[in-house]
């Protein structure tokens, strides 16, 4: 092994020295805050003795609802410190003109923005959408939980314990300073030789493993666990999405494994993959990672088609329009995933007829995409529409998404991309599909399921406030973008020189503060909604007068979900039902099955963590026991056989009664 | 919907007395298989890299000068072998008879021991001449490819080893024929692999 050696590496500490600490103000303060904050939440938890609950009820649990809620949480802390990146580089920019240096400096900015990206997709976008179908497909499609259960709780510590992993990079050590696909050679160890490519490679390895774990289990679920009657064809459109999501994401995420390895190995053990010597070829790397994030971006974006076509229909009063059509489109969009990658870089030197080729096949997934748009549109027409906080969201998405895509069909053309490509051009049109895609459908699904899963809806007030700071925040802070695009600006600058400049990213600035005030305004109207929740309450379990399943069952769903497995007669099974004049099972009722509770999945994921942190620092002794560790707790695990119990009857029936208390409690 | 018609006359029916009957573990074949799908793809990306790799010998030593076929043709004789007896294993299985069924399995862990052996020794030889993984694109792809196929080899013992201990502990229960269904499925994953690593990078690679 040949590597340049600049930390000596201690046989028990590794490479962890005082110098690990940054000595940077901000990180400092910043630092002090979280210790705080964490010392504050862990006293309330143990003044309100909430541990036995915490763990009993949330960490411990098999649930997918609360297991889906526990993502949502994950994805809306790690939202905030995402945001926190983001605004602190347009601060930057926007002070660095006319010699000044700004407030960050290129070490900080540069893991500034590398952190912003692999935050905003891996554990702010993939935990929101995890988190998402977790809840929501069980139930639309009729069952009590996923296809393996345990399974699934520990996939969500796996990713909860990537997001650990990127945030003790903020105070121990630095995080990668690549840009968000660590390309080498930049991220090879002769020019990253500290620890910040490692805490990018561990903390994805990681959180991979938990998704495409979590991905095989969803596949299962939709694919075995349907309630009886529910054709293919007669899924909900969201549980369509996702299920192509989910086969993305088993088709993709393996290969971001094996580059990462590759990466791994060539850092830690001297291989030669990647090196510019040798006979390693950084140009695969290229390739390799963006044939895992092309169909990244989809896996982002298909659950949240579902969500819009969900929320369109109900709030069109009308079954949705081209549903086949949807089906297929999406089925389409899912393949032409795979046959786009190579748009990324056009420019690396691919020749004329491979640019050609995959220019157009990009080209040609905006009509799919478009068939989708026009299903949506259609469905309002002539529907009578209800302006609620759902449907605002997907109406915004409906304008902003589709000028990012066609901003992104302009990108598509290899001539035109030799131009824009690196440039702020190419930044304002991912920021305009992810936010106006991903981000505006999560909220339009936080709005719209918010009542299935707490029994109370969110307050529209606060929540109105909200779509309007971040609709108009967001197109004020990414059109300048656009405009610095076009005029040549490239990404990633931390100073510039044109002093003609600085107005754009001064609006642009704007725009970020005033998405400040809608994210804000969304965290006021969960807390005013929480506090208001009596006012709030929906007893019927239905509030929309929605068209799926889910509405079928009270809200909080019990933990068995439905007392009965529905039986499906049409595709949109619970407005059908409504429709023949349903009534709800008050007798008969059996005991349920169920699967029990089990500690297994945060103890792997916590001996995963500790792996990596002890790989990252060089901690060899501490690595071989983590592993040892890990395996051995994984066989151990395998011993226990008894991991379901019974709900007995007399439990079901009292629930049930309860619900109808409360059921007739409305009607009287 | 004629399995309704006990339950109402004409009406529609939206629930059955008789809950649907999801088995215990129902889901875990297909899961299995999606899963070794996933693996499949980790294995397709590793022969790509070698694919792209395999000719940059950095003026170090080619395919010609390292590889023994003799060696290979001992350790791919090993890992087929062993997918057969893993078969009279899980044929003794659906027999019900759990002893033979053992000794299959103990006899299958050692072949796959012996092959990781075999391994071993061919990849320490290589290090030894100064072939390692470092040496070159080729090389570093080689070790990859063919070491990731027995690391997986190298779990499929341990995993072999720890479904004895259950099935001698509590017999060929429901639980324990699925997850030995699930091995037998891994173990000849592992085996195709194989004959895809032994026909491109050692035939091909001497033949070169």
């Amino acid at each position: 092994m040949e590597m340049s050696e600049p930390i000596s590496v201690h046989p028990i500490f590794g490479r962890l020295t005082w110098q690990a600490i940054p000595y940077d103000p901000i990180v400092q303060m910043t630092f002090l805050v979280v210790v705080l904050g964490g010392l504050g939440v862990v006293y309330m938890i143990y003044r309100y003795k909430l541990w036995g609950y915490l763990w009993n009820e949330w960490f411990t649990t098999v649930d997918h609802k609360k297991i889906g809620i526990m993502y949502m949480v994950l994805g809306i802390i790690m939202l905030l410190r995402g945001f926190a990146d983001a605004i602190m580089m347009r601060l930057q920019q926007v002070m660095a003109f006319n010699g000044s240096d700004g407030y960050l400096n290129a070490h900080h900015y540069d893991q500034v923005f590398t952190a912003h990206g692999v935050i905003m997709i891996f554990f702010v976008a993939m935990p929101i959408i995890t988190g998402l179908m977790n809840y929501v497909i069980p139930l639309q499609i009729g069952t009590r939980d996923v296809a393996f259960p345990f399974l699934n709780n520990f996939s969500f510590w796996m990713t909860a314990g990537g997001a650990v992993i990127v945030m003790a990079s903020l105070f121990l050590g630095e995080f990668a300073q690549t840009g968000w696909l660590a390309f080498p050679p930049l991220s090879g160890l002769d020019a990253s030789p500290y620890v910040g490519v490692d805490y990018y490679i561990w903390a994805l390895q990681v959180a991979g493993v938990g998704t495409t774990l979590s991905g095989i289990n969803l596949i299962c679920t939709i694919l075995k666990m349907r309630a009886p009657g529910m054709t293919m064809m007669k899924m909900p459109i969201f549980t369509w999405t996702s299920l192509c999501t989910n086969v993305l994401i088993v088709a993709s995420f393996p290969v971001l494994t094996a580059v990462l390895v590759l990466l791994s190995l060539d850092r830690y053990v001297g291989t030669n993959f990647f090196t510019t010597d040798m006979g390693g070829n950084a140009m695969m790397y290229v390739n390799l990672i963006w044939i895992w994030g092309h169909p990244e971006v989809y896996i982002l974006i298909l659950p949240l088609f579902g969500v819009f076509s969900e929320v369109t229909s109900t709030f069109s009063g009308k079954r949705l329009f081209g549903y086949t059509s949807m089906v297929y489109a999406t089925v389409v969009i899912t393949v032409l995933a795979y046959v786009v990658w190579l748009h990324h870089f056009f420019t690396m030197g691919n020749g004329a007829s491979v640019n050609a080729f995959f220019g157009i096949t990009t080209m040609i997934i905006s009509i799919p995409t478009g068939a989708k748009i026009f299903n949506w549109l259609f469905t309002m027409y002539h529907g009578r529409i209800r302006f609620e906080l759902p449907m605002m969201w997907t109406i915004a998405f409906m304008l902003t998404f589709t000028v990012g895509g066609m901003t992104g069909v302009l990108l598509a053309v290899p001539p035109a991309d030799f131009l824009l490509h690196n440039s702020l051009f190419l930044v304002a049109h991912f920021h305009n599909v992810i936010i106006g895609g991903v981000l505006f459908g999560s909220f339009a699904a936080i709005n719209y399921w918010w009542p299935k899963a707490f029994g109370f809806k969110l307050d529209h007030f606060w929540g109105a406030v909200s779509f309007w700071f971040w609709v108009v925040g967001f197109w004020a802070a990414f059109m300048p973008l656009y405009i610095l695009g076009l005029m040549g600006v490239t990404r990633r600058m931390r100073v510039f020189d044109d002093p003609s400049l600085q107005i754009w990213f001064g609006i642009a600035a704007l725009g970020a503060v005033l998405i400040a005030c809608g994210i804000g305004a969304m965290l006021v109207q969960f807390a005013v909604s929480i506090w208001r929740r009596e006012e709030l309450a929906d007893t019927t379990g239905d509030p929309w007068n929605g068209r799926t399943l889910e509405w079928a069952t009270s809200s909080p769903p019990p933990d068995y979900n439905f007392a009965f497995t529905p039986v499906v007669h049409a595709t949109d099974a619970w407005a059908d039902m409504k429709a023949r004049g349903y009534e709800r099972p008050e007798d008969g009722f059996r005991p349920i099955h169920m699967p029990s509770n089990t500690s297994a999945g945060v103890v792997l994921a916590g001996l995963s963590v500790v792996l990596a942190m002890a790989l990252i620092w060089y901690v060899w002794w501490l690595a071989a026991l983590a592993f040892v560790g890990l395996i051995g707790y994984a066989i151990y695990h395998t011993f226990d056989y008894h991991r379901d119990y019974h709900i007995p009857a007399d439990e079901v029936a009292r629930v049930e009664t309860d619900r109808t208390r409360r059921l007739s409690g409305v009607a009287s | 919907m004629s399995t309704t018609a006990d339950v109402a006359t004409d009406d529609t029916v939206f629930h059955y007395e008789e809950e649907p009957h999801h088995p215990e573990g129902g889901s875990t074949m297909l899961g299995f298989w999606i899963y070794l799908m996933s693996d499949c793809l980790i294995f397709a990306i590793l022969f790509a890299t070698f694919g792209v790799l395999g000719g940059n010998y950095a003026a170090g030593p080619g395919p010609a000068d390292l590889f023994e076929l003799e060696l290979i043709a001992i350790n791919t004789s090993l890992l087929l072998v062993s997918s057969i007896t893993f078969g009279f294993a899980m044929l003794a299985m659906v027999g019900g008879r759990q002893a033979t069924m053992q000794i299959w399995l103990a006899v299958t862990g050692l072949l796959g021991l012996g092959f990781l052996g075999v391994e071993l020794y061919e990849f320490h030889h290589l290090i030894h001449i100064g072939a390692g993984p470092q040496r070159s694109g080729f090389l570093s792809a080689f070790f990859v490819l063919v070491g990731t196929h027995g690391l997986h080899v190298f779990f499929g013992t341990i995993w072999l080893v720890t479904l004895m201990v259950q099935v001698q502990k509590r017999g060929l229960v429901e639980a324990n024929q699925r997850r030995l269904m699930c091995l037998s499925m891994f173990w000849h994953f592992l085996d195709v692999i194989w004959i895809g690593v032994f026909t491109f990078v050692y035939l091909l690679g001497v033949l070169q």
